[in-house]
């Protein structure tokens, strides 16, 4: 962690002198970190996910400039994300200070609801073979994503980009089932 | 659009950021909003007639120095809060103590004085008009300091308005002095500290809804 924050200071700081591809390295270093960051915080709407990832990417570098040279780099960039979260949410209607993913184990872990098993099982029935078998791997068995890859038989990259997909059209069919 | 893509395109404008950005943007405004505030002085209220006698006392530069002060609590809070992450307590803390320290000693010498004067001492000549004053000369200040927030990255809107407003404020209040010919300190800490107040509060609002990004 702290290194990750050594790394990534010394990459903006010679970006705020000019230097254009150690620039370029800590805007896509920081867009991964974001993206899990919003992954984490944004289970309800993973579509929106890519969308805040370039608005806080945009943000930082619009407003480089606010960016303290004598602080570390890390508070910073993640306080710009989070603003737009809070952002994304108000728009949205939540409530800013509820935090959904809290909200949503919380619900899960005290009250189970008996029918929800089922439905994903059935929602996940609706899927292609392939993306089923990855979202039982990485996300019901806990299997990393190069694991889950190997065992479908393609790389970790698109192991991750079907697995994104299968996730949307899941959320979309639980959420039709729900308003149905 | 792809976030790959976004990052070519970002990456390809890295113009180099000086350091000490922020400060030196304010420091601009705030010649600026001197500059204005001393034109419409000028302009418009016109100079007290015993300015260059009232300069060799010693009234006029504690007038000066509290207000300004003010002011630069208001740039110390403003340099904090206008980045994400920055905590302005200690710039507002500061200027709390200012202001207390200022308004305590006008109400010293206020209780000290003769019971028949103090109403004069409080209200002098122009109590009426010294806040509708203050907060006129430092709205051109004020939108200026909020126009260049708007580029920045604040997160606490209202804050970070009240600041804005207490830095124009005090700019303002500052070169008002100029024009103003009160000269005990519980006029200047009640009329002076409400119209820099004042003008804190309506950079709140405005900030609320401004400061949006």
């Amino acid at each position: 962690m702290t290194e990750t924050e050594a790394a990534l200071k010394a990459l903006m700081l010679l970006g705020l002198d000019g230097d254009a591809p150690a620039y370029r390295l800590l805007l896509s270093q920081l867009g991964g970190r974001l993206r899990v960051y919003f992954e984490r915080r944004m289970r309800d709407a993973p579509g929106d996910v890519e969308d805040l990832v370039q608005e806080t990417l945009m943000a930082v570098h619009t407003r480089r400039a606010t960016y303290d040279r004598a602080q570390p780099f890390t508070p910073w960039a993640f306080a710009l994300a989070r603003y737009k979260l809070i952002d994304h949410w108000r728009r949205r209607k939540v409530r800013a200070t509820v935090p959904i993913d809290d909200y949503v184990e919380v619900l899960a872990a005290y009250a189970p609801e008996p029918g929800s098993a089922m439905d994903l099982d059935r929602a996940l029935e609706t899927l292609p073979e392939r993306q089923r078998n990855l979202v039982r791997d990485v996300k019901i068995q806990g299997l990393s994503l190069a694991q889950a890859g190997e065992r479908a038989g393609v790389s970790e990259g698109a192991a991750k980009v079907a697995l994104h997909r299968a996730l949307r059209s899941l959320g979309e069919r639980m959420r039709g089932r729900a308003d149905g | 659009m792809r976030t790959d893509d976004l990052i070519d395109q970002l990456a390809a404008d890295p113009r180099a950021i000086p350091a000490g950005a922020v400060q030196r943007r304010f420091a601009g405004v705030a010649a600026a909003a001197a500059l204005a505030a001393l034109v419409m002085v000028l302009a418009w209220l016109g100079t007290r007639p015993d300015l260059m006698d009232a300069m060799a006392g010693r009234m006029f530069w504690m007038k000066a120095t509290y207000t300004a002060l003010l002011g630069v609590a208001g740039f110390w809070a403003l340099e904090r809060l206008a980045r994400p992450d920055g905590a302005p307590r200690k710039a507002l803390l500061f200027g709390a103590l200012v202001l207390a320290v200022f308004v305590g000693l006008g109400l010293g010498q206020w209780l000290a004085a003769d019971p028949e004067h103090r109403r004069l001492m409080m209200m002098g000549g122009s109590w009426k008009v010294c806040c509708r004053n203050i907060l006129a000369l430092a709205l051109p200040g004020l939108a200026a300091t909020l126009v260049v927030l708007r580029g920045m990255a604040p997160t606490r809107p209202a804050l970070t308005g009240f600041a804005a407003g207490a830095f124009a404020g005090g700019v303002a209040a500052t070169v008002y002095g100029l024009h103003c010919g009160e000269s005990t300190m519980v006029f200047v800490g009640t009329w002076y500290t409400l119209g820099v107040l004042g003008t804190g509060l309506l950079g709140a609002v405005a900030g609320k809804w401004a400061l949006r990004w």
